[in-house]
């Protein structure tokens, strides 16, 4: 036995490589792909490699920096000026889409949407890849150290990039979106068909789970669902360039990628993402009925909730309980209190319907009477903008509201209108 | 370019230097995974088997080329995102292999080195393929043309490349 051994001493130890390497992938494939048994290899590995990287890249955008920031400057001035104009065009621009997404707003409000919000990223610099045309990969110069973690989402400007894999202390692995291993969320603009963006062997994206008597055409936008908690949804995706019938009932369709994933330089890497519903004008929260009554009524007296003692507000028509603390729908917490008001409704009108305020009850159970649509309120003193399409038939300017004395009770009525349809 | 048969007294077997042995495959890993970033079709070399097949030939020691092989797949591996083991077990192979070859053959001449590269190249994607689709369960497409083409380019870079490498072999 022994002289067999030693006569086969160069297959033995062969064999016995491959068979610890085998084993040791068996156990990876067996647990999780997040795995962190190799981490430690792959630390060491990553460690190896990265600084050369880093300084390879460090010193290249160093002298490409110097080049084009101090000497090659031709033309710029002419392309200040064209940069000039495209900013007058776009301001232009900005006051038709602000008015379009201030009426998005108001319709996602209406129906009880959340949105998902980039609230912080961190830009970073691409420095290597896998090396390997099977695991399409990337590794990017920011850690740990800067805020990284697993699953968070890069970006570019662009499109979308992939999610980080593995985070290190100063650098990051990156799956790209057209690695067979990652999924992402994905809606078709137009058709608003949903589906799963995958990258295939040889490094193409395409869209499955789009059953296949669905009518897709090529050119349709592809967007991010926001499915997968990972991307933030509506980032674009890309492209959808080819169409054929795939297996069993789905769809084959193809997609280019809006980000050139092959000419990655700088990336943005998505560390905190909000998710609210939406606000119905800049900086502002939806208001109730009674808040806007209290700002209009300040010597209407606060009544304790649970004093039945106490005698009723001097209102008409209205009885109106004063509610200071009343979080916004935004935050989606209900205030404290058990008795239903107009400003804490009976718990079917949930908080963050606009419709909330208009359809308020009073506490001893009778409704406020809608009466006529209001008139036109200058724009700040507008309550009609929030999502309580409470109005005032007298309605006063915002910049009365402090320059001029208190209303008496008696004189706002408040109305109700029916919400826009 | 013949292959000539060589007997074992007649080969020349070579060792490196220490700096020479840990540097060469590093720069060889950090090229494979720099230079794609800037020149996308660089992604066909594999500049890590390259090195595996020239440490294994010159040294003409089956286990020190196996162990070569192992080290600098693991390495390789440690910087994709799969499981560790599939470039390590195929480069395991070839290391094996072309040691084994390199006591038997001459491979110190151009023609040589270009088949010897290119048998090699494919040995190594096949090996790959197998654990990657058998063991790890990941869909590759093997693709004749594609292997072929890149099993060529590799083998024209290694003409190259050993030449450049010849300059840190030192004579035992």
């Amino acid at each position: 036995m022994e002289n067999l051994v030693t006569r086969y001493r160069n297959v033995t130890i062969l064999m016995v490589v491959l068979f610890a390497q085998v084993l040791g992938l068996a156990m990876q494939v067996r647990r999780s792909t997040q795995d962190e048994s190799t981490r430690l290899i792959r630390v060491w590995a990553v460690d190896a490699i990265t600084p050369f990287e880093k300084s390879i890249v460090w010193f290249q955008s160093g002298i490409s920096n110097l080049w084009h920031n101090y000497f090659y400057l031709r033309g710029v001035r002419q392309q200040n000026r064209e940069l000039k104009l495209e900013i007058e065009r776009l301001r232009i621009e900005q006051v038709r889409l602000n008015e379009d997404a201030e009426q998005a707003r108001r319709l996602q409000a209406l129906l009880g949407f959340k949105e998902q919000f980039i609230s912080k990223t961190l830009p970073a610099q691409v420095i290597g890849s896998s090396g390997s045309e099977q695991s399409r990969s990337i590794y990017i110069d920011k850690g740990s150290h800067d805020g990284v973690r697993p699953d968070m989402a890069v970006i570019t400007a662009d499109g979308i990039v992939g999610k980080v894999l593995r985070v290190f202390r100063t650098t990051s692995q990156v799956l790209l979106v057209n690695d067979q291993t990652s999924g992402v969320g994905a809606v078709l603009e137009k058709s608003r068909l949903q589906g799963v963006l995958r990258g295939t062997p040889l490094g193409e994206v395409v869209l499955e789970k789009v059953m296949s008597d669905e009518a897709v055409q090529p050119g349709e936008k592809v967007v991010t669902s926001g499915g997968d908690q990972i991307f933030p949804k509506g980032l674009a995706v890309g492209t959808v360039t080819k169409v054929s019938p795939g297996s069993e009932l789905f769809l084959n369709i193809r997609v280019r990628p809006a980000a050139d994933l092959s000419r990655l330089e700088e990336v943005l890497v998505i560390t905190q993402q909000l998710e609210k519903e939406p606000a119905l004008a800049d900086g502002g929260l939806p208001m109730r009925a009674a808040e806007i009554l209290a700002q209009r009524l300040p010597s209407v007296p606060d009544r304790p909730p649970d004093d039945p003692n106490s005698p009723p507000p001097p209102t008409s028509g209205l009885k109106i309980y004063s509610a200071p603390a009343i979080p916004s729908p935004a935050t989606g917490a209900k205030p404290a209190g058990s008795a239903p008001t107009a400003a804490n409704p009976k718990p079917h009108a949930a908080a963050g319907t606009p419709g909330n305020a208009a359809s308020s009850t009073n506490p001893d159970g009778s409704s406020a009477q809608p009466v006529s649509p209001p008139k036109p309120h200058p724009p700040a003193a507008q309550p009609s903008d929030h999502a309580t399409n409470t109005t005032f038939s007298q309605p006063q300017p915002a910049s009365s509201k402090s320059a001029s004395p208190p209303t008496p009770p008696s004189t706002p009525t408040p109305t109700t209108q029916e919400p826009p349809q | 370019m013949p292959i000539t048969y060589t007997s074992n007294e007649q080969i020349e077997v070579y060792r490196f230097s220490l700096p020479a042995a840990i540097l060469i495959p590093l720069i060889a890993l950090f090229l494979q995974a720099f230079i794609p970033l800037r020149f996308h079709f660089f992604s066909i070399f594999d500049l890590p088997l390259l090195v595996v097949i020239f440490f294994a030939v010159a040294r003409r020691s089956p286990v020190a080329g196996l162990l070569t092989g192992a080290a600098i797949g693991l390495l390789q591996d440690s910087l994709t995102g799969h499981p560790l083991g599939l470039y390590g077990i195929a480069k395991t192979v070839v290391g094996y292999g072309a040691s084994s070859l390199g006591v038997k053959l001459d491979v110190e001449n151009a023609g040589s080195r270009f088949l010897v590269t290119l048998f090699f190249y494919v040995v190594h994607e096949i090996v790959y393929f197998t654990v990657a689709r058998g063991l790890v369960g990941l869909t590759l497409q093997w693709s004749w043309s594609r292997e072929l083409g890149s099993a060529l380019a590799n083998a024209f870079l290694a003409v190259i490349l050993f030449a450049l490498l010849d300059r840190f072999k030192q004579r035992t």
